[in-house]
């Protein structure tokens, strides 16, 4: 199967190049950061997790979503969703080993990893959240490489691929849920140790992630001749609105309860976000403008005739995107550390080197999503009668 | 035939590895002949170690910083010129940001001056020890929270746990920065957590902690908790001493006589 990633037009070898060339640019920047130690990164002794972490914890969100079109057509029988269930999975697990690689570009000692494995220790929450990322990857792979391979093949999937789809439904709550216990768990630090930090993962992530699918769709819609139809995709936009609705409503759940009892030491996180504290406001635009983004996706998304309107939708999806990606990918792990629980507020800012490697890590995903597609959109390029004539015709003349 | 040379391989390789270890263990003898793998004859021993720091003691010596440099010196702790990457094990504090929760303005004046000393609390339920994925960071059965620097991989999960800051992480090689190097005690990789370990090494050796035999104040005093006539256990009966964060239950063996 792999084969079929190997042929391609000039577009896809492009975009292919373009990648390796920025992976290779963040692979450099990482081995700088093997030379010389974690110094290079913008951490310090009082914040000790950044941008890495950060974007962990939002891929895992992205990894978890895939079950927001697997749990609609294989628990619900959604059959619109047929087309999108195995391109929900491969971004599952792209995202998956994007959380991985950060997780390994954060390390201190990184050539250390299979300790974890060597002295499992079941008291320490990381410990569990590589067992359920680990066990999502191996779920997903394998769901895909059955269902594909079935789908070449024009067979029915077999029977025992079933009790497996439905256990990645649970799975994927529980790698999300885990990730939010590994914060949530801390009484050091006051922002995160909130009850509604699980459940306000899950709403962001089935808000992000559906409306990421919902671009990429725009995207392949454009370049190839995939097209799921019109349905999926409003099915789609419904399921991020109300993952947006709620996901909003449990952030003022927490800014509510933390406001109106006005405990100090939650209180400040808060004021670091939005207002700024003792001088260092690095995140306060970021946050407004994540609110400034959240609040016209809830308009656009609500609303249903500006929802139906698929180039409003795309506007609607990228800025739930990018405002979710601003709550957790910037500011949920840095604030849980400003202040210290020494009261110290430390500026943090990731580096040129940082960005790279972070860059270099989202290129590796952004590469495996599309060599991914390119073989499922080829086999079903073989599928479909008319396009089979076609795509021989081209393979026949490159050859 | 094939069985033969099995055997021989694995002989041969048994032998190279027990040699190999013979003289490893051997060279490690030689470097600190009190190493604190052999049971030392006069060395100190407690069922749960504590230490009572005086503050009225330290409100006295404002600018004194005995302990630290004593702590430095024998720990090897480098020292940067970046904040960003200090190493601390012993430091001080304004007491604000060390009882973050304590009743102050009017209650503690006077106190709200002084430095606090602030270390390791050696907490008897520790949440860095609960979080550690490679139990690199782990309880010994006298109280002390103990470090394995060559097990630890650096995730800094334990630094996010630890409501106190007692924790640094190695940002950088830190052997450069080391001012003169104190061959009894290993310096440290870059790439690792580190923190204040009571001394183990010193209690080994029938001594007390730098920071303690350092102090001439007698501001900073050592003991077992269990014991009932121990110098701490007195000094707890008949002062007030109060403990960094009691709310979190982590309970923090390290006491402060205000
Ligand atoms: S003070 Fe911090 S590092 Fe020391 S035992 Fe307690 S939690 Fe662990
Ligand atoms: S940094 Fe080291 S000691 Fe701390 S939790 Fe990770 S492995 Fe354990």
């Amino acid at each position: 199967m792999l084969e079929k990633a190997l042929v391609g037009d000039k577009k896809y070898w492009t975009w292919v190049g373009f990648l390796l060339v920025v992976i290779g640019i963040g692979f450099i920047a990482y081995l700088r950061q093997l030379a010389n130690g974690l110094t290079v990164t913008g951490l310090s002794r009082d914040v000790t997790w950044g941008f890495y972490i950060a974007q962990f914890t939002f891929l895992v969100g992205v990894a978890a979503s895939a079950v927001m079109v697997v749990l609609p057509y294989y628990l619900h029988n959604y059959k619109a969703f047929g087309k999108l269930t195995i391109l929900g999975e491969f971004v599952a697990i792209s995202s998956v080993i994007m959380c991985m690689l950060f997780i390994f570009v954060d390390m201190g000692q990184p050539f250390r990893i299979m300790n974890v494995i060597l002295h499992p220790t079941p008291n320490s929450l990381m410990f569990w959240d590589m067992f359920v990322l680990s066990g999502y990857l191996v779920l997903n792979v394998l769901i895909s490489r059955i269902t594909l391979d079935s789908e070449r093949k024009g067979i029915a999937p077999p029977g025992w691929i079933k009790p497996i789809i439905l256990l990645s439904i649970p799975w994927a709550i529980s790698i999300h849920t885990v990730t939010a216990f590994l914060y949530s768990g801390l009484a050091a630090r006051a922002f995160w140790m909130t009850a509604v930090l699980a459940p306000r993962f899950l709403a962001s992530a089935f808000a992000s992630g559906p409306a990421l699918l919902i671009l990429i769709v725009f995207v392949i819609r454009k370049y190839t001749r995939f097209d799921p139809g019109k349905e999926p995709v409003q099915k789609l936009a419904e399921i991020v609105t109300y993952a947006m609705a709620f996901n909003i409503f449990l952030i003022l759940m927490e800014v509510f309860t933390v406001l109106y009892s006005s405990i100090p030491e939650h209180i400040e996180h808060f004021q670091f976000l939005f207002l700024g504290l003792h001088g260092n406001n690095t995140l306060v635009p970021w946050m407004w403008t994540s609110v400034i983004l959240a609040i016209l996706a809830l308009i656009l998304l609500i609303n249903p005739k500006t929802r139906r309107n698929e180039s409003v939708l795309g506007v609607a999806c990228v800025a739930v995107f990018a405002s979710i990606w601003i709550d957790k990918g910037l500011g949920m792990v840095v604030t849980g550390f400003t202040p210290s629980p020494l009261g110290a507020v430390t500026k943090y800012w990731p580096t040129w080197n940082e960005l790279l490697i972070a860059i270099g890590v989202y290129a590796i995903g952004f590469l495996m999503v599309t060599v991914f597609y390119k073989i499922t959109l080829s086999l079903r390029g073989e599928i479909s009668a008319p396009a089979k004539i076609e795509e021989k015709a081209r393979v026949g003349s490159t050859v | 035939m094939g069985i033969d040379r099995r055997k021989f391989l694995t002989i041969a390789g048994l032998t190279a590895a027990s040699v190999i270890g013979r003289k490893a263990l051997g060279d490690s003898l030689s470097v600190a002949p009190e190493s604190n793998l052999l049971p030392e004859e006069n060395r100190l021993i407690g069922h749960r170690w504590a230490m009572v720091v005086d503050l009225r003691k330290c409100k006295e010596q404002h600018n004194c910083t005995k302990c630290i440099d004593a702590c430095n010196a024998v720990h090897n702790i480098p020292q940067f010129d970046n904040p960003k990457d200090e190493v601390k094990w012993i430091w001080k504090e304004h007491f604000k940001e060390a009882f973050p929760n304590q009743e102050k303005e009017y209650i503690l004046e006077g106190l709200l001056e002084t430095p606090i000393t602030v270390m390791c609390n050696h907490c008897d339920n520790p949440p860095c020890v609960r979080v550690c994925p490679t139990q690199a960071t782990w309880k010994r059965e006298d109280g002390i929270v103990m470090m394995d620097m060559h097990r630890c991989i650096g995730c800094r999960y334990c630094v996010a746990a630890c409501p106190y800051g007692s924790r640094s992480f190695n940002w950088r090689d830190p052997r450069p920065f080391i001012k003169e190097i104190n061959k009894d005690y290993p310096t440290r990789t870059r790439g690792v957590v580190e923190k204040c370990n009571f001394c183990a090494e010193r209690l080994a050796r029938g001594q007390m902690p730098a920071c303690v035999e350092a102090c001439e104040e007698k501001a900073l005093i050592f003991g077992d908790l269990e014991d009932p006539d121990s110098e701490v256990r007195a000094l707890l009966r008949e002062n007030f001493a109060i403990r960094r964060k009691p709310n979190l239950g982590t309970n923090p063996e390290v006491y402060y006589i205000v």
